[in-house]
């Protein structure tokens, strides 16, 4: 063994990636995390001085999707920060042992670092019938989850069903599915970060967070982290100018279907729905559902599978918008639209002041400026990188897309 | 005969346990089982047809998206709707990237480690691994001083003591056949396909706003508006994006992924002799080539093959002969259970009667497993890429052939080494690069109809559920990476009254039916060499062959069902 663990930086610069560039990625974890530039600096210490914290991997009534989600860790230097940073000790879609050996590897963190590990839990926690709706090596979802959890430092619950019991809690709960927080009542720090899938973006930042101030992100009283959940989609919508202007897709291929109207009509749940998804985008790039040309499913919502569907009939009644009488009626929505905004936006700062242990964000307009920063940096790190080892010589001439993408050109430049 | 416990098996998704017997060092049988029940089918009742893709699209997140294209279908199917042309290329174009991107991730992530030793790869020469790397492919990576660096990277990180995922493997196992120099190139490759991975898989985020669980689909269409003059729809710079991305994935398929295969293939072939199972093929076919959809049309024929026999035409494939039992599953038929059921009857009543948790072992004379036992004809069936290519070449498909044929050369085998372990391998990655030289066709025929004024995305005119009838049941199937995956449902009064899903890893990793017959995975392992019962590595790679979309765990017991041993942990 060598005498000193590599710092982070010099592992890095052993694999090409430059000082600038490790230097961007912290920059883009603050900006993840609604901190202020004046964060960066202390992200690379910590980044650069932290021992590799070990974190296991749990999957339980899963499909996998979170795990998926974690694979796409945008960009080589953020995929080699999250490998390079944890030592991942247990994940059974990857890891190389199988059986007992496997277990062995679980049972190691568990007895060698007592509350020093970060436990990852996916897929719900069947509860029904003694829990023989899950088992791995003979053993219930619910036993395995007490065990590694109690003893963890930390746990994150990704995606909706680790969260509240996801999909196999939707009506009628055939198997008596929880999410964590149910299956271990009590946990103390316990993250959850809804979606189906959770955006990997959110779980790096998280991870950063805890290496830099040794603490958890701030969150309301469910575990969600501001950072990510403090806003409405539709308050940072590409839509909302149209929704404001009364501009709606009426059917599908439509005319302003395909100009990038608003999807409310057709059953949007961008209106309810709390999530960072327009600013940070997904797969490292700036697209997601709504840009895309479907209406968000509520997929970060509580017990949307019941709660947000039908997903195709709108929102009855969006709060402090009147939408169910405006929307119908063009040109009147704007003034009122407007006034609401602000109305939610009040609501949305209370539950913040609730709990924060951090002094971190103050209004919208840093979230979005943030995430804006994250997607670009991202690519800025992901370029020179690439570039430096031109695997795809033979598609060089073919047509590049700007290497940004059309990246929130609508937006004005925060830089 | 030794008794060892590896529970779970690992790098697959989801959750399955094998038990297995072993005799004088082979497997003489084997039982599957998953442990894992959620009950899809079940909250399916009552809801919005139009909403079921986005619920079952939720029973895989790793091949995800699959069942959006099969419930959309089946719910078309029953209502009787015809998608526009741009619809069908759209859905090609997002299956087809999901082929690629997923068989790549299967060799490279959840088998290669099967056959590739990462500690040998300390040992290699990266001068001669260059030379070997050069020797099969232009890939420009293939320098000396990058193999050293990657080398470098590996040596670190055993260096440091924390080996994470990699730690308490079968490293040394005398069932590794390759050189060091193979195992740093494949070792490479690894690190490499992992970055791969998640640029390519971006086609799905440009044409459904995030991957996993893409978001577009509709019953009748796509969501995924068309125009070139607009900033948010699939314009010119979406196609471009989508044709770069292609292109991408063709170049590391043809230069990396199909050069590896060959290369370990070569040192492996003993395994084209091992893991055959039942010998019965079965696909429903997809990828249409025609606008309007018909199955003569597909890229990937559907048809049957009984017996191994590929001399003659496939059989045709009709979904009435498909059934499933629940025999030896924790369910119960309300009109019995040694009855098998057509999915427009099927039901799923869970009934769980397997030991109660935590337990050793479970009782395999009775029920054992969550999976049902899907049967054609009242026969089991493998299905997936084997299952595709073998149909394919007997349907005389000309680029299947000539791939398939190209392979058997390089290799120096003939057609019966298919049927084994190594030929399903090999298959996949046959399958990866017929579809890689098909997504950019695809984009071109989508910019094509785009060019040509051709926008329409969506058939609206069943969209209101006032238009539909009172009662309507259809089926939708596609070609899932893993193989067949079909859908059933019956409507009455626009809502759903039940739902079926026979999924792939069904077919394959079913437990024994009525009549007490192996499913596929069970009948594979017969006969498998176990070099160390301690480490049975041999079982991981016929199971993983497979790709199961599941976790599973595996239990060998000798023919008393004692336990001698167990694996010792360190």
């Amino acid at each position: 063994m060598p005498a000193r663990p590599l710092s982070l930086e010099e592992r890095l610069a052993a694999r090409g990636v430059s000082r600038r560039q490790f230097l961007k990625f912290c920059a883009a974890m603050s900006a993840t995390l609604a901190l202020p530039a004046t964060f960066t600096p202390r992200i690379a210490k910590a980044l650069n001085t932290a021992e590799r914290l070990p974190v296991v991997w749990l999957e339980f009534q899963d499909c996998a999707g979170n795990t998926e989600s974690f694979l796409r860790t945008e960009s080589p230097g953020v995929a080699d920060i999250v490998l390079e940073q944890i030592s991942l000790e247990y994940h059974e879609t990857i890891m190389a042992p199988a059986g007992h050996r496997a277990e062995h590897s679980l049972d190691a963190v568990v007895e060698h670092y007592p509350g020093q590990y970060i436990a990852i839990v996916e897929g719900s926690i069947p509860t029904a019938n003694g829990g023989v709706y899950c088992t791995i090596g003979g053993r219930t979802a619910l036993s395995i989850a007490q065990r590694v959890c109690s003893n963890a430092l930390a746990t994150i619950a990704v995606g909706a069903c680790a969260w509240d019991g996801g999909l196999p809690a939707a009506s009628p709960n055939p198997t008596g599915a929880v999410g964590v927080r149910q299956a271990v009542p009590g946990l103390k720090n316990l993250i959850n970060l809804p979606g189906c899938p959770m955006n990997v973006i959110n779980l790096t930042a998280i991870i950063v967070h805890y290496l830099t101030f040794k603490q958890l992100p701030a969150t309301n009283e469910q575990g969600l982290p501001f950072f990510a959940y403090g806003q409405l989609i539709h308050n940072n919508c590409e839509r909302r100018g149209h929704f404001d202007s009364g501009r709606f897709v009426e059917r599908w291929g439509d005319e302003g279907h395909r100009l990038g109207w608003c999807l409310y009509k057709m059953g949007c749940k961008g209106p309810q729905t709390y999530s960072n998804c327009p600013a940070v985008g997904w797969n490292g790039t700036s697209y997601w559902p709504i840009g895309a040309g479907h209406g968000c499913v509520g997929c970060m919502s509580p017990r949307f599978w019941d709660t947000m569907s039908p997903f195709y009939e709108r929102l009855p009644n969006v709060e402090g918008f009147g939408v169910e009488v405006t929307a119908d009626t063009l040109g009147a929505i704007a003034v009122g639209a407007v006034a609401a905004a602000g109305a939610i936006h009040g609501v949305a700062s209370a539950i913040r002041a609730r709990r924060h242990p951090i002094a971190a964000h103050d209004g919208d307009e840093v979230l979005v400026e943030a995430a804006e920063r994250v997607t670009q940096v991202v690519e800025q790190i992901a370029g020179p990188v690439r570039t430096a080892e031109a695997p795809f010589s033979e598609t060089e001439n073919a047509v590049a897309p700007e290497k940004s993408g059309d990246v929130d050109k609508d937006r004005p430049s925060t830089s | 005969m030794p008794k060892i416990a590896i529970d779970p098996i690992t790098r697959i998704e989801g959750h399955l346990r094998i038990e297995a017997q072993i005799e004088r060092g082979r497997v003489v049988d084997a039982w599957s089982s998953s442990t894992m029940f959620r009950g899809v089918e079940i909250i399916l009742r009552g809801r919005d047809p139009r909403d079921a893709w986005v619920f079952t699209q939720r029973i895989c997140g790793v091949c995800t998206t699959v069942h959006a294209l099969a419930s959309v279908r089946a719910v078309e199917n029953a209502l009787d709707i015809q998608i526009p042309d741009n619809a069908r290329l759209v859905r090609n174009i997002i299956a087809g990237a999901q082929y690629v991107q997923d068989h790549v991730i299967h060799f490279y992530h959840l088998h290669a480690l099967d056959w590739v030793d990462i500690v040998s790869a300390l040992k290699a020469d990266p001068v001669q691994t260059s030379e070997l790397a050069q020797s099969i492919s232009d890939w420009p990576k293939s320098s000396p001083a990058y193999f050293k660096g990657v080398q470098s990277r590996v040596q670190k990180f055993v260096d440091s003591g924390q080996l994470g995922i990699f730690g308490n493997a079968y490293w040394g196992h005398p069932a590794y056949a390759l050189p060091p120099e193979a195992n740093l190139m494949a070792v490479a490759h690894y690190l490499e396909a992992l970055e791969w991975q998640k640029d390519i898989i971006r086609i799905h985020a440009i044409l459904g706003g995030k991957n996993p669980h893409p978001q577009t689909y509709l019953v009748g269409g796509m969501a995924t508006p068309l125009d070139p003059n607009a900033q948010q729809a699939i314009n010119t710079i979406r196609i471009a994006q989508l044709k770069t991305l292609a292109e991408q994935a063709r170049t590391f398929v043809n230069k990396v992924y199909i050069p590896d295969i060959l290369a370990i293939a070569s040192f492996y072939k003993d395994w084209a002799g091992l893991g055959a199972g039942v010998g019965n093929y079965l696909s429903y076919g997809d990828f249409p080539a025609a606008k309007d959809s018909n199955v003569a049309s597909y890229w990937l024929p559907r048809g049957v093959i009984l017996n191994k026999n590929i001399d003659e035409k496939p059989l045709p494939m009709s979904h009435e002969k498909v059934t499933e039992y629940v025999a030896h599953s924790w369910f119960r038929y309300s009109e019995g259970d040694q009855q098998a059921l057509h999915p427009w009857r099927g039901e799923t009543i869970p009934n769980y009667t397997g030991p109660q948790p935590p337990y050793e072992w479970l009782n395999t004379d009775s029920k054992y497993s969550w999976l049902k036992t899907p049967r054609y004809d009242d026969q089991p069936m493998e299905v997936g890429p084997l299952a595709r290519m073998l149909i394919g070449y007997a349907a005389g498909q000309q680029r299947i052939q000539e791939l398939v044929n190209a392979v058997l050369k390089q290799l120096g085998v003939g057609p019966a080494a298919l049927f084994s372990t190594l030929g399903r391998t090999a298959a996949r990655a046959i399958e990866t690069a017929l579809i890689a030289e098909l997504l950019p066709q695809w984009i071109d025929e989508l910019a094509a109809n785009i060019a040509s004024g051709n926008l329409a995305i969506h058939n609206s005119t069943k969209w209101s559920p006032a238009n539909w009838p009172q009662e309507a049941v259809g089926w939708g199937s596609m070609e899932a990476p893993r193989g067949s995956l079909g859908h059933w449902v019956r409507i009455r009064d626009g809502k759903i009254v039940n739902y079926q899903a026979v999924v792939p890893t069904t077919w394959n990793g079913s437990p024994r039916d009525a009549r007490d017959v192996r499913g596929p995975y069970e009948a594979a392992l017969i006969d498998t060499p176990i070099a160390d019962p301690e480490q049975p590595i041999e079982i991981l790679r016929t199971i993983h062959s497979f790709d199961p979309c599941m976790a599973c765990a595996v239990h060998l017991v000798d023919a008393r069902g004692v336990e001698i041993t167990r694996v010792k942990v360190q």
